[in-house]
């Protein structure tokens, strides 16, 4: 097939109201979460069967188009930005959930199911799906498979990819597949795990198996704040070497808790330096011995302030103010960059130092979010984009630390995955064989290099695009960068 | 039979491009996974021991693929932590890249998942000889393939693993387990169910020849009388409550697979809590000794080994495929396994040359 031909090939395939085509209706699939990257798709397939998916991904390798997955276009690396002239296929009309088996524990589900509407369908079993992205309530479960999507309660559940039990899945050459099973045991290699992360390099998911978890019975919310920074880590220390193995460890700084207070009145203390929210989950008994341990601790930790949520919506209003930290910023700054760093959680407070360092070096503030039990630093570089160089100087700082990241053991990128905005850094963590064999793996997947090219991997020789930016749902406060 | 024996990276690497056929070996706990193709040497990772890092403090390790798993159990210990995925055949002699390789489990992955959730990272040398790096020695990390994960259960025939490092737990300080004599499989499935539906934190659901179920908690010692009353109030008062060493020694002996003839062949089995009372009453019929596991979702199957054509038409016969890690080499499946598009296209990246 010609490239020309492909528009009436996939007319044949969708009806018309489905082929989006007219640049109006193009603009809205233009970019992703990272606004600044911009492309303009030759065509939208609105897809409402695995059927329509798999023969839009044939029609595309035939003509030698490239194509590309997008779910409600959350990524927030730009992993979920067309490419120029090609074809989206969007999945968010593929949003059932195909079935449910609380004694086994699973959920079966189209891509396009948002993330949060899976924990709603288990909660009448006692069930829900543990990965928790702060977009939750809007990303979807394809997009979360797509990145390997973390949030705050990574450290004791880990993230999507623990999560995914099978998979049916297009290869980018039109070859069907399924991956795994539905149970929580498998034989052969993991190669659901192999998918989960791919960015969309290898084809498009088609249908997703879940593992769902039991809703703990009791929930024990508490939030300590410090003077310090510092002082705030190092409880975070103590808790782990305690044996304690909390739900969620996050802490917050002054700059990001300002911005939380203005936006939903969490109601955080007015004086501290940093917030840390701890939560325990479980059996009554069990979470009563272990809160008892952990305020003990935190009693030693030094904290200005101790509060226990008492209620369910005390506890709601914490996380409420953690989750909108990053929306919220856009408070205190006209623009923002987000980082998704990750470093051994020994290492929290050289990092923090380190950051702080870079901020005064560049002459740029940042506030720090971050997932404290994992490791996960989340900086947000304030600037104001009509300040001329301040772009180039916040990306400079970004840059710095996803380097700073690097040299201290860690990794570029915890939940967000690389997109285009760090694949340039992909190979400063690796080393060449790696890259070349991760490059070898995406030329076996997809042959002519049509499934999402240019994310994750950079073409050979390609510069770094620049980025900047809030995602309009930040804005209004929907969905959150950690 | 030629065997050799790297005792580094760097020597492993170096001996992958001499051979045309390479046969992976950890201490041969599971004998059914070793494939026999003629000619094949016989790479034994048995030297390449030791944990290379342990940093209590961020909850990870590393450590040589040949390393013994009590080894490793050993040195958690003495900081009170564990591998969540509760490894079989330690006592036996499993090497942590054996265990990998196999893909296996024990009864307590139930509580917080399997060994692929707690891989974080890992070096392998590839059939081309080049050792590769998937991962990283952080907890949460987005970057790259998962291609270590994917080497989970890989049986050694995609590369092979050198080098693997792992997100670990604290152990609960103690333990204890309820007992419960059941009817048949079906009361005994439906009494997991009532476990699960009372939101029992269990680290272990087993069932033991269809007629006897296990449940194991595990927390502080404080909180322990409170949930065993509230766990007695599913499995009714006759049950039996095991505590202290004589616990801990029948989690072990359920580990080490004592309750199946030594010279039987041992299958293992995914299943779901919705297919396993099938294939179990199925099982029971033919005398096969088995143990249901994980809640459910495994089915370990002892048989003697001329019965493995029986039980591969029975698993394909119900759409599902078993793993022999005991009982004829050369067969590691049996039942309805398919070779999937994107296994072949993982190897033609690992081994192209199809030394392993």
């Amino acid at each position: 097939m010609r490239p020309d031909d492909l528009l009436a090939a996939l007319a044949r395939i969708v009806p018309p109201a489905r082929l989006l085509t007219r640049p109006s209706a193009l603009s809205a699939y233009e970019s992703d979460g990272v606004t600044a990257y911009r492309a303009r798709p030759r065509a939208v397939v609105l897809a409402e069967t695995a059927e329509e998916v798999v023969a839009t991904v044939r029609a595309c390798h035939a003509a030698g188009v490239p194509f590309m997955a997008r779910g409600s276009g959350t990524s927030l690396s730009g992993g979920a930005v067309p490419i120029e002239d090609g074809i989206v296929i969007a999945l968010s009309r593929m949003n059932r959930i195909l079935s449910l088996d609380p004694q086994a524990r699973i959920a079966v589900v189209e891509p396009g199911v948002v993330n949060l509407a899976v924990s709603a369908a288990a909660a009448p079993h006692g069930l829900y799906y543990a990965p928790d992205p702060s977009s939750q309530s809007i990303c979807t479960i394809g997009g979360n498979v797509a990145f390997n999507s973390g949030g705050a309660h990574c450290f004791r559940h880990g993230m999507t990819a623990n999560h995914v039990l099978g998979l049916k899945v297009v290869l980018a050459d039109g070859t069907l597949a399924t991956l795994g099973g539905p149970s929580l045991e498998q034989v052969g290699p993991d190669l659901t795990a192999l998918f989960c992360g791919s960015e969309g390099l290898f084809g498009v998911v088609l249908e997703i198996t879940l593992r769902l978890v039991q809703r703990p019975a009791v929930y024990r919310t508490v939030l300590a704040a410090y003077d310090q920074l510092q002082r705030a880590g190092d409880a975070v220390s103590r808790i782990i070497d305690s044996g304690l193995l909390p739900g969620a460890m996050e802490i917050m700084d002054r700059l990001a808790m300002d911005a939380a207070e203005a936006a939903v009145h969490a109601g955080y203390p007015t004086d501290a330096a940093a917030v840390l929210i701890v939560e325990c989950e479980g059996e009554e008994a069990q979470v009563a011995a272990e809160f008892s341990r952990l305020t003990t601790i935190l009693d030693a930790s030094g904290p200005t302030h101790l509060h226990v949520a008492a209620t369910d919506e005390e506890r709601a209003r914490i996380w409420k103010g953690r989750k909108s930290a990053f929306s919220a910023v856009g408070r205190l700054s006209p623009d923002f960059i987000v980082q998704d760093g990750v470093v051994p959680r020994t290492r929290l407070g050289e990092a923090l130092v380190a950051i702080e360092a870079l901020s005064r070096d560049h002459g740029l503030r940042v506030a720090n979010v971050f997932h404290a039990g994992d490791g996960n630093l989340h900086p947000l570089i304030l600037y104001d984009g009509r300040q001329s160089g301040a772009f180039a100087r916040a990306e400079a700082l970004a840059a710095d630390i996803l380097r700073l990241c690097i040299r201290l053991g860690g990794s570029i990128t915890g939940e967000h995955g690389v997109g285009l905005e760090k694949r340039a850094f992909l190979g400063e963590m690796y080393g060449e064989a790696d890259m070349a064999a991760m490059r070898r793996l995406r030329d076996a997947m997809d042959p002519r290099g049509l499934s999402n090219p240019g994310k994750k991997l950079a073409p050979l020789g390609a510069s770094h695009p620049a980025s900047h930016g809030m995602h309009p749902l930040e804005r209004a406060g929907v969905i959150s960068r950690a | 039979m030629t065997t050799i024996r790297p005792d580094s990276i760097e020597a492993l690497a170096a001996a992958v491009p001499a051979h045309a056929r390479l046969r992976i070996r950890g201490s041969g706990t599971k004998p059914g996974l070793a494939h026999d193709t003629e000619g094949a040497v016989t790479m034994d990772l048995s030297a390449l021991r030791g944990v290379t890092e342990y940093t209590p403090a961020e909850c990870t390790f590393t450590a040589l693929a040949g390393t013994p798993v009590a080894d490793v159990i050993a040195a958690l210990s003495s900081h009170g932590h564990a591998l969540p995925f509760d490894p079989p055949l330690v006592a036996a002699g499993a090497t942590l890249g054996g265990t990998v390789a196999a893909g296996v489990n024990g009864a307590c992955r139930y509580r917080f998942g399997g060994i692929r959730d707690f891989v974080i990272g890992a070096r392998i040398v590839d059939g081309c000889g080049r050792v590769l790096r998937g991962g990283g020695a952080v907890v949460k990390n987005a970057a790259g393939f998962l291609i270590h994960q994917a080497l989970v259960g890989s049986c050694g025939r995609l590369g092979v693993l050198a080098e693997l490092t792992f997100k670990v737990f604290p152990a609960p300080p103690a333990h204890v387990t309820m007992r419960a004599e059941v009817e048949d499989v079906g009361s005994a499935l439906r009494m997991l169910a009532a476990v699960q539906a009372a939101r029992v934190d269990a680290e272990a659901l087993d069932v033991d020849q269809g007629r006897r179920v296990h449940v194991r908690i595990g927390g502080f010692p404080e909180a322990l009388p409170a949930r065993v009353d509230a766990l007695r109030r599913v499995l009714g008062s006759s049950a039996e409550l095991l505590d202290g060493a004589e616990e801990a020694r029948a989690w072990s002996e359920a580990g080490e697979f004592t309750w199946a003839p030594a010279d039987a062949a041992l299958v293992r089995v995914p299943t779901s809590p919705s297919s396993v009372a099938d294939l179990d009453t199925a099982v029971a019929l033919a005398g096969h000794a088995r143990r249901i596991s994980v809640g459910g979702h495994l089915l370990w199957i002892a048989c003697e080994a001329s019965s493995l054509d029986g039980l591969d038409a029975c698993l394909r016969d119900r759409g599902l495929v078993g793993q022999v890690l005991r009982g004829a080499s050369g067969r590691p499946f049996l039942g309805a396994h398919v070779d999937s598009p994107v296994e072949a296209r993982l190897k033609a990246v690992l081994d192209p040359d199809g030394r392993f």
